[in-house]
């Protein structure tokens, strides 16, 4: 048996795991492990320039690959650095690996130069963790790692490692550190009574509705739910995190749930007599008010981690396993049905809001974020595309306005909301998938959170786009300001540098973009362009997300998309209607919002707009329906 | 909202302790008390732990201590005929004059006497939580100068094959047992 270094060990296993790149930063500790690495030139290692970023890579290359992302940082500062990044990935439930140096096993507990109780720290925020003292239990905490990161619900694992452990040798016997993991059990399944409620609740429904989430991702069973949901013609909503595990184009795929999701598929929700979820957890960005969640509604959740059943949202049927092999067991009892019924209703409810088409909209001459994301789709729509976005209004715009059919096209930070995100996650992806294109899309704010990582990008030469949404607000912030805080918009405006400017410092291209008819030539541009591309699109300020369900308000009660689009017709300030009421009012809102759109005028029509939709429903529940409005918040009329 | 005991077998590694900890403050979950010990396997440590928490937050408990790597099994004894059990120190002040009143307490409450001065009595005690509660409500007139307890320790009595699967992936407990709180215990005692 051969006998390494602690440090040679690290090496050799990961070459075992099939690790051909690492995301990481040097540091004193984590030293002999970057001398060790001079000899294993079939990992490629990635200088980043903030162990935050390494994180992220990590985890933009596992989201984008399927595979195991690995970061490596010194002790101390190093690793409490990257505790951003492994929480963001421990809320995606993505499977990354950690590697840490920490000061010598005797100087531990001493407040040595850059000590930290690093396992202590990351314990909360990672599926596991391991402390390494001593060179021979090295490859087992590595390979129960790697085990353990993308077994059963994946996730961050982290191993910290002495650094008197990777400089002492011990035997590195591979097969002798197969995992033993005696309370470990990534494989539940249900019990088959279970799927027997399943499939007649199924099959009984009236008004059923799929909810898929990440879990069709990382299981990669697209094909059976769209097997299923056509079988049975169930409509199918998706999470944030589920967006490309339904194709946007599927007849079945009704699209985004939740707070900023399309009304139409919350109200879906809202009345469906059953929904069937799917690797997701009902967050609570998806369900809103907790209380009045799909009141009529059986459930079924089919989850791979017991924990998560029964959480949030009471469920009748937990089916616990990974999604294949439930489906593999519920697809074949399932009744075929047309449910002529629901669908009807469903595109009643739709109304016109499915057909409105903001390409057809005129150029009023003003750049809107929902103009850049549709265009940049249709010019990038053929290609193979991985868009990685950041956190905030961007984002839920990206998710509105563009239609992902792919797995694994869109990576972004659900869980966390970790702004900084998208730029090394892009970096991550890119290595994961060197053949697509990947395009970076960010906000002004969250770029300068992580901008240094375009030095990785160039030192690298690798090619992500990026698209800067640039409103000079943090956006997201400002909106809920504008709707809860009577427009007092506390510490949102930014200053930002010149991106052009900043790409070029960085030797890389810049592009700004202000007018719409700029949009176009500035992507061709930049998918010609060999490096990576920075654009600043300077874009609307003040504008705002539509739909949205106010955070605890009930799902079916949105903030729509204001009577007078602001796309529609410039110039005006943006209207928008609180929602008042506790019970549905889908149709006399639909009927409202059509009179709207139709009448010419708008002031006429915004009128009858607000009363038919209020009236009934402060009769029913009075003091319900002024508890469900927000104290603050009042349509701000100018 | 009502107590339940769990029982936990961990692997005896270091800091799984502080997992456990950790699981449980992070989940807003009230302990009671924790105890630890060996279990009957060697490099196996046995948690007893008292929550309070509903019928519904006992089964997320249970199913987020299964997902803790180091955990190997979770019963929860709150429905199964168990016996708890609790050892109490109590130092109490005495005078001559109230002394044969205290020991005729102790005796009471099969307590022992461990420890004897001319102004203190340490006695022990053990039984349930309950009754070491009781035991110290009815000293505390006397002057306890200073209690500890051990906090509770639980098995289940016979020898019924208890489940080593998280809810929802095992099989419901046979029929619908009554609750079974520990009256052959308080029988024996007070």
């Amino acid at each position: 048996m051969k006998k390494l270094t602690g440090a040679e060990i690290i090496w050799e296993c990961l070459l075992r795991e099939g690790v051909d790149v690492v995301f990481g930063y040097p540091g004193g500790a984590i030293l002999p492990a970057y001398d060790a690495m001079t000899k294993y030139p079939q990992i490629h290692h990635v200088l980043v320039r903030h162990e935050q970023g390494a994180t992220h890579m990590a985890d933009g290359y596992a989201r984008a690959s399927g595979k195991v992302g690995v970061a490596i940082a010194t002790s101390g500062p190093g690793a409490t650095n990257m505790v951003t990044g492994i929480a963001t990935a421990m809320m995606d439930s993505s499977p990354i690996v950690c590697i840490t140096g920490q000061v010598g096993s005797k100087a531990i507990g001493t407040d040595a130069f850059q000590e930290t109780d690093v396992t202590g720290v990351t314990l909360p925020v990672t599926k596991h963790n391991y402390l390494v003292t001593r060179p021979g239990d090295i490859a087992r905490a590595i390979r129960e790692a790697f085990y353990i990161a993308k077994s059963g619900r994946p996730g961050p694992v982290l191993v910290d490692i002495t650094k008197d452990a990777q400089q002492l040798t011990a035997e590195f016997d591979w097969e002798g550190a197969a995992p033993k993991l005696p309370g470990y059990r990534p494989d539940l399944r249900a019990l088959p009574s279970e799927y027997e409620k399943a499939v007649e609740l199924i099959n009984s429904a009236q008004r059923p509705v799929i909810l898929a989430g990440q879990g069709i991702i990382k299981s990669g069973t697209t094909a059976q739910v769209l097997e299923l949901a056509d079988a049975a013609r169930i409509p199918i909503a998706v999470t944030l995190l589920g967006l490309g595990g339904i194709p946007a184009s599927s007849p079945l795929n009704l699209g985004m749930m939740g707070m900023h999701g399309e009304a139409w598929v919350n109200q879906a929700i809202q009345q469906a007599d059953l929904l069937i979820a799917l690797g997701m957890r009902f967050d609570d960005r998806v369900t809103g008010n907790l209380k009045t969640y799909a009141p009529h509604a059986k459930k079924i959740h089919v989850e791979i981690d017991p924990s998560e059943v029964n959480k949030n949202v009471h469920v009748d049927v937990a089916l616990i396993g990974d999604l294949r092999d439930v489906l593999g067991e519920v697809l074949p009892k399932v009744k075929t049905n047309d449910r002529a019924v629901w669908w009807a209703k469903i595109a009643e409810m739709k109304g016109d809001s499915a057909v409105r088409d903001i390409q057809s909209l005129p150029d009023n001459g003003h750049l809107y974020a929902a103009h850049v994301i549709n265009d940049l789709w249709r010019l990038t729509k053929d290609r193979d595309t991985i868009v990685v976005t950041d956190v905030g209004q961007h984002q839920m715009w990206e998710a509105q306005y563009y239609h992902h059919d792919q797995p694994r096209s869109l990576i972004t930070s659900g869980g966390l909301g970790t702004m900084g995100f998208a730029l090394p996650a892009a970096i991550g992806a890119k290595f994961a998938c060197p053949e697509k294109d990947v395009w970076v899309v960010v906000g002004d704010g969250g770029f300068q959170m992580t901008m240094p990582e375009l030095a990785t990008a160039k030192q690298e030469k690798i090619k992500v786009n990026v698209a800067i949404i640039n409103n000079q607000f943090l956006g997201m912030v400002r909106q809920w300001q504008e709707f809860f805080y009577d427009k007092r918009y506390a510490a949102t405006p930014l200053t930002s540098p010149d991106f052009v400017k900043l790409a070029e410092a960085f030797g890389l291209k810049g592009v700004r973009v202000e007018k719409r008819g700029e949009v176009a030539p500035a992507v061709k541009e930049t998918l010609k362009h060999d490096g990576t591309v920075v654009i600043d699109f300077t874009v609307e300020k003040e504008d705002t997300v539509f739909p949205m369900v106010p955070a605890g308000a009930d799902l079916d009660k949105m903030i729509r998309r204001p009577k007078r689009d602001v796309m529609l017709e410039a110039g005006d300030d943006k209207e928008w209607e609180m929602p008042s009421s506790t019970l549905p009012n889908v149709f006399a809102e639909a009927k409202a919002e059509a009179a709207a759109l139709a009448g010419a005028n708008g002031k006429s029509a915004r009128a009858t707009a607000a009363k038919p939709a209020k009236k009934p429903n402060r009769a029913a529940a009075p003091q319900r329906a002024a508890k469900a409005a927000p104290k603050r918040a009042k349509p701000s009329r100018r | 909202m009502a107590k339940h005991t769990l029982i936990a077998y961990v692997e005896d590694v270091p800091g799984v302790l502080n997992r456990i900890a950790s699981l449980f403050r992070r989940r807003n979950f009230n302990i009671e008390s924790l105890t630890v010990g060996r279990a009957e396997q060697p490099g196996v440590s046995r948690l007893t732990v008292v929550v309070e928490a509903s019928e519904h937050g006992a089964r997320l408990v249970e199913a987020n201590l299964y997902k803790l790597v180091n955990v190997l099994r979770v019963d929860d004894l709150t429905h199964k005929a168990a016996l708890t059990r609790e050892l109490g120190l109590v130092k109490v002040t005495v005078t001559p004059q109230t002394r044969s009143q205290v020991l005729q307490l102790a005796d009471v409450f099969r307590a022992r006497v461990v420890d004897v001065d001319e102004e203190s009595l340490v006695i022990e005690v053990t039984g349930t939580p309950e009754k070491i509660g009781k035991f110290e409500m009815v000293l505390r007139p006397y002057g306890i100068l200073e209690i500890v307890r051990t906090g509770a320790v639980a098995m289940a009595r016979g020898h019924d094959k208890l489940s080593a699967n998280p809810p929802l992936v095992r099989a419901e407990v046979a029929a619908t047992r009554d609750h079974h709180p520990d009256a052959s215990g308080l029988a024996m005692s007070v």
